[in-house]
């Protein structure tokens, strides 16, 4: 076990070294120099020539690029130009936010989609199982935008019972936070429904048709009992590692949702410095993203054994 | 007495009420041992099921009754079935890879059955489990109790499974091709455990099979199905010895027959030598762990004729699909020298070697391409043929197709022709550049009875007509009899024995041949002719 | 399932002929402002009423469902093109050129495709042009790993080692055989990617990193709509729905194509 996941951790850095490459060429990539794009036309040669050996740009590139990761290595990401605040504490705290929403969004769409596939499954071609398939492939086809949007409309504006706009962390006052954020996590939870939905259906249909689940049957095993032991396990299992998928487009996509229910969450960092050139935290979340994917692909993997015990990490 | 009986059953496909099963009626007695004998399409594991009220979904039982043990099965609740399914009667299921549940420990699954019907307490459960384990011969019951039936190979499993049925000692044992995907001498472990539980028990035994060995080695009455019709019925000799009916008499006659005489030893240099030859595989890398290297060949020696056929045998794991690939330089070889008409092919992608030689797979549904048509399939050798000109190749293709028995086919598609066919289709495919040397890799065993008599008989002629030299590669001995004239058994890489077709059928010196023909059933013909079946 | 491909085909067929006209005509000219018919609310006259500026709501969606169909096309035209000669290549020569090839493509699959796009936003910049190639780029590395894994799995099939039998060269192995029953799954995964691409386009112009204003496209009107939300709900809901129906149209679309290309069902 520990092996293995030393040996997955191994892995990942090729993959981190490829992602720091890219993301520290990006800045270099942009046309025109770096400092006079983040500092604008007023920048007077002083102010620049600082800036420019604050950000070690005085340098030749690979020594940049050391430089660079030395510093990522423990664990500086640089500063913030708009504000001059380090760059790691700032992802870490607006972080939080966003972890919360996807953790608890991803969770509850897993709780109702699975259930949910499988009943369709079971049931195959009938009008539960249209309504179900429907409802899922309807729900993947609303842009979570929108769909926070239309759920502002009705539950903030028209019949007022949740908040609109605003953020109060939890450490302050839980049930006003638990406001705040139960739009945002109902919108992407029913997003994720739909991609889930399908996916446990799909992975039920097939797991249904096999021998052992006729084999249980024959032996005069209940149909619940059919479906939570014999079915549900093995459908789980592939559903499972899209469960790694999903909490990735989540981050990537949560930009939008920070935005229409106005949270001060990782997205809208980002958003916000490529709109301010802050280029170090750009880059500080763009890295610190694929480090989080990376570390939950990883995590997602080492659980599969858990209910595939076909697949061991001897 | 009468344990089951099933009164004109018939079944339907709900969404287009295609008939499967049609006015079928039969009986079992206490502690009888009934077959159910048919080809694909004749509606035996459907009868079968709905036996057990478990029919695939996308059919529906459409009339006839069925009493098990003097209950209509007709007039029970879904929770009396449910009763009835352990105790009354169990199944036993063809694929033992997907029969059992991956995700649940081998204990588990057996308990389920006990904790579900008898009311006992843990610790009885666990030693009645280990006792059944025990009995169907596996060796350490406690580990097995609790490993994951990933573990075991397929023969292990289908005792697991046998065991998990039998544990509830059912009346009636409900077994569907249980051995159809085992090799020739774990089959014949299996079974003789099966029908040795079954008569500790005083189990009925219902037996759904294509095996007409089987057949009569195992059960006292059969009953012959055909495209969901009943053909004939009766006890197993008139069923084998006096059949009746004209479709009957085609299946009894399809076992192959070892053939009047082998053709002539050829004399002078072979076509094909093989010295020493080695094959290994360096270990796989999965998805979490390498597999350890093996070596799937190891140091063969063989000589093949021209025009000459030599059969391979041996048991899965034996080595003998890689010898035919390796042959045909197809996998890379680690040892050894390949000589074609004396010239070393070893190391060289030889031109020539490559355009004289051929290779019939086994599955016809995956060796064809599915987006060409046949006609392009059979002239895909032909590009190879120097000078040819179109229309001289389209006439060979026509010829070609016309002597595979599918003149007029060239414009379909794989997809729409019968496995049969679809094998026909290879073959040609094999023959059209008149090789001098072919490998067939099991090149029956996935096709029905009758149909395996037809495309053996077929391969035979384009022999004696080609005069291509062929290795066939088998685990069925009763097809190695028929068109072998020098038999090679295979056991863990090397050759074991080899000899004339005669020597190693009727004379066998190596204790595996000697199991492997044990194994095998044979049916005594009143000692006018002997044939065994197909395994 | 033949209702998914009927209803499908009938958005689509919407979508198209919207994108079609509104290339040639449009009820109003998209970019008038006429300050006297502002927030108007859906009327015989504005079918979908008027937004702050007094445009013409139906005539702006009409405009924007061109500019999604054309940024959609060409980006999946550029990453199956792209995807499919690169993936082609890895599964095809395999060792250490696949290797190098599936480490970037790992890489890049590390960053959630929308956050790829937007990194390379910053650098080509908020237009047409920037985000097509800056989506392209980002969905390469799916089309990469679909086409290489099908390679793969094709190139194992015994009818293509039939072909080897045959004496068929490699190349020509792969021309006649791989390469033509690779075709079902990239055009699976390009219908459902055509989908992704019109998602991803209206989120970014969402965000202001699409398509600036005051060029329609349904993302950046949504986000215009954003502050009249309670008293003009019209300029998001119609703007939205279109979306939505478009990526139902595809998504029944996709479903039916993966129907008809699955090989269980071609065999029955």
């Amino acid at each position: 076990m520990l092996g293995y996941l030393a040996r997955r951790l191994l892995m990942t850095i090729p993959t981190l070294l490829l992602v720091a490459i890219g993301v520290f060429a990006l800045v270099r990539l942009i046309p025109g120099d770096p400092v006079q794009v983040m500092l604008g036309d007023a920048a007077d040669p002083a102010q620049a020539a600082q800036l420019r050996a604050q950000l070690g740009l005085d340098q030749p590139i690979p020594v940049q690029f050391m430089h660079w990761i030395a510093k990522l290595a423990t664990g500086d990401f640089g500063h913030s130009i708009t504000n001059n605040l380090a760059v790691l504490p700032l992802i870490l705290e607006r972080f939080q936010v966003s972890a919360v929403i996807v953790l608890v969004a991803v969770a509850a769409a897993a709780c109702i989609a699975v259930p949910a596939g499988l009943v369709a499954a079971w049931k195959q071609n009938s009008l539960l199982d249209l309504s179900v398939v429907g409802g899922a492939t309807l729900l993947l086809s609303i842009p979570s935008f929108w769909l926070g949007l239309l759920l502002l409309l009705l539950f903030g504006l028209k019949l007022k019972w949740l908040p609109v706009i605003g953020y109060v962390p939890f450490t302050e006052n839980f049930w006003q936070a638990a406001a705040f954020i139960v739009l945002p996590i109902a919108t992407l939870t029913m997003v994720e429904i739909g991609v889930l939905t399908r996916m446990a259906r799909a992975a039920s249909i097939e797991v249904l048709r096999l021998e052992y689940v006729t084999h249980a049957r024959a032996k005069g095993v209940p149909e619940w009992r059919v479906l939570a032991r014999h079915v549900l396990p093995n459908a789980f299992a592939p559903t499972w590692t899209l469960i790694g998928l999903v909490l990735g487009h989540l981050l990537g996509g949560i930009a939008v949702i920070e935005t229409v229910f106005t949270l001060p969450g990782l997205g809208r960092l980002l958003v916000d410095s490529i709109f301010a050139r802050d280029y170090p935290v750009v880059q500080g979340c763009l890295l610190f993203t694929a480090v989080i994917y990376v570390v939950v692909n990883l995590i997602v993997d080492l659980c599969y054994p858990l209910f595939d015990p076909r697949v061991t990490v001897a | 007495m009468t344990l089951l009986s099933v009164e004109n059953l018939r079944i339907e496909v709900s969404a287009n009420k295609a008939v499967i099963v049609d006015d079928v009626s039969f009986a079992v007695e206490r502690g009888e041992f009934l077959a159910v004998v048919g080809e694909s399409g004749s509606g035996k594991t459907a009868a079968a099921r709905a036996v057990l009220g478990l029919l695939p979904s996308g059919l529906r039982k459409a009339g006839g009754r069925i009493v098990l043990d003097g209950i209509d099965l007709a007039k029970v609740s879904a929770r009396q079935m449910r009763a009835l399914r352990g105790p009354t009667v169990g199944m036993v299921f063809q694929e033992p890879m997907v029969s059992l549940n991956p995700a649940i420990s081998v204990g588990a699954q057996m308990a389920e059955g006990l904790g579900l019907h008898e009311r006992l307490g843990k610790r009885e459960i666990r030693g009645r489990c280990l006792d059944m384990l025990a009995r169907v011969q596996i060796r350490d019951p406690e580990r097995t109790f609790d490993a994951y039936p990933h573990e075991f190979s397929g023969g292990m499993r289908q005792r697991i499974m046998l065991a998990s049925v039998m544990l509830l000692k059912p009346k009636l044992l409900i077994a569907d091709e249980p051995t159809t995907a085992l090799d020739t001498l774990t089959q014949r472990e299996v079974l003789d455990l099966m029908v040795g539980l079954a008569r500790d028990h005083g189990t009925s035994v219902l037996l759904i099979t294509h095996n007409l060995g089987l057949v009569s080695r195992y059960a006292q009455r059969a009953l012959v199905l055909r495209q969901g019709k009943m053909v004939e019925t009766g006890t197993t000799r008139q069923i084998l010895f006096s059949p009746q009916q004209a479709y009957t008499r085609r299946l009894v006659e399809a076992l192959p027959r070892r053939g009047a005489t082998t053709k002539a030893q050829q004399v002078g240099e072979p076509l094909v030598s093989v010295r020493d030859l080695k094959v290994g595989f360096a270990g796989r890398q999965r998805l979490f762990r390498r597999d350890t290297g093996v070596s799937a060949v190891n140091g063969v020696d063989l000589d093949i004729a021209a025009g000459e056929t030599v059969a391979v045998v041996g048991g899965s794991g034996s080595g003998k699909t890689t010898l035919g690939r390796a042959m045909l330089r197809l996998i890379p070889t680690s040892g050894g020298a390949i000589r074609f008409r004396g010239r070393d092919v070893t190391a060289t992608t030889d031109r020539e070697f490559r355009l004289a030689s051929q290779l019939v797979f086994q599955d016809p549904y995956s060796s064809l391409d599915p987006r060409m048509r046949v006609g392009e399939l059979v002239a895909e050798p032909l590009r190879h043929v120097p000078h040819l000109a179109a229309g001289e190749r389209d006439r060979r293709v026509e010829a070609m197709l016309e002597e595979v028995g599918l003149a007029g086919l060239g414009k379909r598609w794989p997809h729409e022709l019968s496995g049969g066919q679809r094998q026909r289709i290879a073959i040609a495919r094999a023959i059209v550049r008149e090789p001098a040397f072919v490998v067939a890799d099991e090149p029956v065993s996935a096709l029905d009875m009758t149909i395996q008599a037809q495309v053996l008989k077929l391969f035979e002629r384009l022999q004696l007509q080609y005069g291509f030299a062929c290795l066939f590669i088998s685990h069925d001995l009763a097809a190695v009899e028929q068109v072998a004239d020098r038999v090679v058994v295979m056991q863990g890489g090397r050759i074991v024995e080899q000899g004339s077709r005669d020597d190693i059928f009727d004379r066998p010196q190596h204790d595996y041949t000697k199991a492997l023909l044990a194994a095998a059933p044979v049916l005594d013909f009143d000692g006018a002719a002997t044939a065994r079946a197909s395994g | 399932m033949r209702a998914n491909t009927a209803i499908g085909s009938v958005l689509m067929v919407f979508l198209l002929g919207a994108a079609i006209t509104g290339a040639f005509w449009t009820p109003f000219d998209p970019l008038r402002i006429n300050l006297r018919a502002r927030l108007q609310a859906p009327s015989s006259l504005h079918w979908f009423g008027t937004d702050e500026f007094g445009r013409d709501v139906l005539s702006r969606v009409m405009v924007g469902a061109g500019a999604s169909v054309v940024i959609a096309v060409l980006t999946v035209l550029l990453a199956v093109t792209i995807g499919v000669m690169v993936g082609c290549t890895a599964g095809y020569i395999r060792g250490w050129v696949d290797r190098i090839i599936m480490a970037v493509t790992d890489a890049l699959l590390a960053f959630p495709g929308i956050l790829l796009a937007l990194a390379v936003m910053i650098v080509v910049g908020a237009n047409k042009t920037g985000l097509i190639l800056a989506l392209g780029l980002a969905y390469i590395p799916s089309v990469v790993r679909v086409v290489r894994g099908t390679v793969l799995s094709i190139r194992e099939k015994e009818y293509v080692e039939a072909s080897r039998v045959i004496g068929n060269s490699e190349v020509y192995s792969m021309m006649r055989h791989v390469m033509p029953n690779a075709i079902a799954p990239v055009a699976v995964l390009a219908t459902s990617m055509f989908g992704w691409v019109l998602l991803a386009e209206s989120a970014l112009s969402f965000l202001g990193l699409g398509v600036p204003p005051p060029a329609p496209t349904w993302g950046n009107m949504l986000a215009a709509s954003r502050p009249f939300m309670e008293t003009a709900a019209w300029l998001s809901i119609a703007p939205g729905l279109c979306i939505a129906l478009t990526l139902l149209g595809i998504n029944l679309l996709g479903d039916s194509l993966r129907d008809r290309l699955d090989p269980r069902m071609a065999q029955g």
